[in-house]
C-alpha cells in the first residue's frame, strides 16, 4: 500500500520534472520562433535530428523544422568553456545558479497537471504533492529564487551584475506583495488552498474567469438560474476577479523578470545584468531557472483562473473519471493552456516597452498594492452578501469607495514630481 | 509670425488606465505576426521573401540575379577570343595583393608555340581564397586585362587546400572574355 504510493510519487516526480524541463526547452524554441515571426524573420528552423552521426544517409527533419534546436542549444552550453573569473567570490558564485533553478523546479510540485488517475481502485492525484497550502507553498519557495539572483550579482564582484542583483531583489520583493494580495479574493471564493480542489471546483462551476456554466447547466439555459441569487453573485464577483487576474498576471511578469519588467538584465544599461560574469552551463542554469519560473507562473495562472486541466463547457463530466486516457487528455489540455500563456508572455514582450525603474516601483507599490488591497475588500463584500444583507453591502461599498478615493489622493501626492522652482 | 503654441495632447482616462492601450498594442503585434506568418509583411515581395516574414532563406533561394554589374566576388583569370591565356605572368597582381593571396610561378612560352612572341605565361597561378579580401586591386593593376573579379561568392571547402584556387579552377570561373584590348593578335 505505502510502497505503491511511494512508487507512484517517484514516477510522478520523474515525469513532472521531465515535463517541466521539456517545457522549458519548448518555451525557448517557441519564444525564438514567435519573436522571429513578430519581427518578420524566420527564426531557427533548420535543426534536424542528426541521424548522419549514427551512420544513416540523411538527417531527419521534423515537420516544423527547428524543434530540436533546444537540444543543440543545451549541447552547446554543456560543451562551452566554463570560465570562472579570478575576482569572484567562488563559493557563492557557484551556489547562485543552483539557487535560481531549484526553487523554480520545486514549485511545480503542487501544481495539478491532470485529473486524478485511478490505479488499482485508488485515485492518484496528478500532482507530486497534493498539499493543502498549494499557493502558499509556491509563493514561499518561489521567493527563494531572489537569493540566487542577488547572490549572483554580489558574488560576481563586478558593478553591472551587482546593479542587476540589487534591482532584481527590490523588484521581486515588491511584487511579491501584490502577488500575494491579488490572489486572496480567489482563495476566499474557493475557500480552499488545495490547488487540486480549486480545479475540481472550476470543473463543476465554470472557470474562474469564464463562469459560463454551473451545476444546473449553461448560462443561457434556465438551469443556470435555479439559484438566481448565487448566480448573480457569481457574475458580480467577476469584477474583483478580473482585477485580481490583471494584477496577478502582471506580478508574475515582474516576478519572472520578463519584459516589460526585465530591468535586472536589461542589455542597454547593464550588459547582461546579474549573469554577466557567468558562462557555459552556469549561465544556462540561470536561463533555465528563468524559463522554469515562467512555466510555473503560467501554470499557476492557468490553475487558478483558467480552469487548470479542465476542458470546460461541461465536457469533463461526460468523460469517465479516473480512466487513464482521460487523465492524459487533461494533462494535454493543461499543457496546451500553459503553452498559450507562454505565447502570451512572448506577445507582451514584443508589445510593451521596458519600464523605467521608478515607474516599476510606482506600479508595484502605489498602484498594484493598493488596488489589490481594495480588491480584497470588494470581493469580501460580494461574497458576504448572503450574511450581511443588501444594506450591509451598500454601507460597506460606500466606505470602500471613500477609502479608495482617499488612497488615490494620497497616492497622487506621493507620485507628484517636485516642481522645478522648489529646488 | 505669430507663435503657435502646440499643446501636448492630454491623455484620456482610458489611456491613463493603460491596459486598454496595451491590449490595442497586442492586437497590432498579433496582426503583424499573422501577416508575417502568411508572408504578407510590408516589402516581402520586393525582398523576395521565402513566405515567412521578409527573409530570403539562403541555400534554397539566392540573390544572384540581383547582383550588380560591379559586384566583387572571386577573382578569376580569363582567356581571349582565341583561347589564349591573357595573363603574361608579370606578377603585378602578386605584388599589389594586400593580403598576399596570389602566388604566381612564371614560365617561358617555348619558341615553337603559336604565341611565342608573348614570351611568358603562368605555370602556376594560385589564389588562396582564405586570404583574399575581394579588394579588386589585382583587377585594377593588371596591364593585360587578364584577371577579373567575378560574381561568384559561394566559395566553400572542408579543407584549407580546397580553398586554394589553382590555375585550372581560375580559368574555369573566368571563362572567355571578348571585346577587350588586344595587343597580341590582329583582332580588334
Amino acid at each position: 500500500m505505502d510502497t505503491f504510493l511511494l512508487i507512484a510519487a517517484a514516477i510522478k516526480i520523474a515525469a513532472f520534472i521531465g515535463i517541466t524541463l521539456t517545457f522549458v526547452s519548448i518555451c525557448v524554441i517557441f519564444e525564438r520562433r514567435f519573436s522571429a515571426i513578430i519581427q518578420d524573420r524566420v527564426g531557427p528552423n533548420r535543426t534536424m535530428i542528426p541521424l548522419t552521426i549514427l551512420g544513416f544517409k540523411k538527417d531527419l527533419a521534423l515537420p516544423i523544422g527547428g524543434l530540436t534546436q533546444p537540444v543543440a542549444d543545451g549541447l552547446k552550453f554543456i560543451l562551452k568553456e566554463d570560465f570562472t573569473p579570478s575576482y569572484v567570490r567562488k563559493f557563492f558564485f557557484w551556489l547562485a545558479p543552483a539557487l535560481v533553478v531549484v526553487p523554480a523546479l520545486l514549485t511545480m510540485a503542487v501544481i495539478p497537471f491532470g485529473s486524478p488517475m485511478e490505479i488499482g481502485g485508488q485515485f492518484i492525484p496528478l500532482a507530486i504533492a497534493d498539499l493543502n497550502v498549494g499557493p502558499l507553498f509556491i509563493f514561499a519557495i518561489a521567493s527563494l529564487s531572489v537569493y540566487g539572483i542577488t547572490l549572483a550579482g554580489w558574488a560576481s564582484n563586478s558593478k553591472y551584475p551587482f546593479f542587476g542583483g540589487v534591482r532584481a531583489c527590490a523588484q521581486m520583493i515588491s511584487y511579491e506583495i501584490a502577488l500575494g494580495l491579488s490572489v486572496i479574493p480567489v482563495l476566499m471564493f474557493f475557500g480552499t488552498l488545495n490547488l487540486g480542489h480549486i480545479v475540481e471546483d472550476q470543473v463543476a462551476n465554470g472557470w474562474l474567469l469564464l463562469p459560463l456554466w454551473n451545476d444546473g447547466g449553461f448560462i443561457l439555459s434556465s438551469g443556470y438560474w435555479d439559484d438566481p441569487q448565487s448566480a448573480i453573485q457569481r457574475l458580480l464577483l467577476m469584477v474583483p476577479i478580473v482585477i485580481s487576474f490583471v494584477i496577478f498576471t502582471t506580478s508574475i511578469f515582474a516576478e519572472t523578470n520578463r519584459m516589460p519588467f526585465d530591468l535586472p538584465e536589461c542589455e542597454t544599461e547593464l550588459v547582461g545584468g546579474y549573469h554577466t560574469e557567468y558562462s557555459s552551463m552556469k549561465f544556462a542554469l540561470f536561463f533555465m531557472g528563468e524559463y522554469a519560473a515562467m512555466v510555473v507562473g503560467s501554470a499557476l495562472i492557468v490553475t487558478l483562473f483558467l480552469g487548470g486541466w479542465s476542458i470546460g463547457f461541461g465536457i469533463d463530466n461526460l468523460l469517465p473519471a479516473g480512466a487513464w486516457w482521460v487523465s492524459l487528455l487533461h494533462l494535454g489540455v493543461f499543457l496546451g493552456k500553459v503553452t498559450v500563456f507562454i505565447l502570451f508572455f512572448v506577445l507582451v514582450r514584443w508589445t510593451v516597452p521596458r519600464f523605467r525603474y521608478d515607474q516599476l516601483m510606482n506600479l508595484g507599490w502605489i498602484v498594484f498594492f493598493e488596488a489589490a488591497l481594495i480588491n480584497v475588500f470588494l470581493a469580501a463584500l460580494v461574497i458576504a452578501y448572503p450574511s450581511i444583507g443588501l444594506w450591509g453591502v451598500l454601507i460597506g461599498f460606500i466606505l470602500l469607495l471613500v477609502v479608495t478615493i482617499l488612497l488615490i489622493t494620497v497616492a497622487k501626492g506621493a507620485t507628484k514630481k517636485p516642481s522645478a522652482t522648489a529646488v | 509670425m505669430a507663435i503657435i503654441k502646440v499643446e501636448r495632447p492630454k491623455l484620456t482616462v482610458g489611456e491613463k488606465i493603460y491596459f486598454g492601450s496595451i491590449f490595442k498594442g497586442m492586437v497590432i503585434t498579433l496582426r503583424h505576426a499573422f501577416k508575417s506568418l502568411l508572408g504578407k509583411s510590408t516589402g516581402a515581395e520586393a525582398l523576395k521573401s521565402s513566405g515567412l516574414g521578409i527573409t530570403m532563406q539562403y541555400p534554397e533561394q539566392k540573390w544572384d540575379d540581383q547582383l550588380p554589374e560591379y559586384y566583387r566576388g572571386a577573382p578569376a583569370l580569363v582567356t581571349d577570343e582565341l583561347d589564349r591565356e591573357r595573363c603574361v605572368s608579370c606578377q603585378l597582381c602578386e605584388f599589389i595583393c594586400p593580403p598576399k593571396a596570389i602566388k604566381i610561378t612564371p614560365a617561358e612560352i617555348p619558341s615553337t608555340d603559336e604565341w611565342s612572341k608573348v614570351e611568358k605565361r603562368p605555370k602556376e597561378f594560385d589564389i588562396d581564397m582564405i586570404r583574399c579580401i575581394y579588394c579588386g586591386m589585382c583587377e585594377e593593376v593588371c596591364p593585360e586585362q587578364a584577371i577579373y573579379l567575378r560574381p561568384d561568392y559561394v566559395i566553400t571547402g572542408t579543407e584549407r587546400s580546397e580553398m586554394v584556387h589553382d590555375k585550372k579552377r581560375l580559368y574555369e570561373i573566368g571563362g572567355k572574355r571578348v571585346g577587350l584590348v588586344n595587343k597580341w593578335n590582329d583582332l580588334k
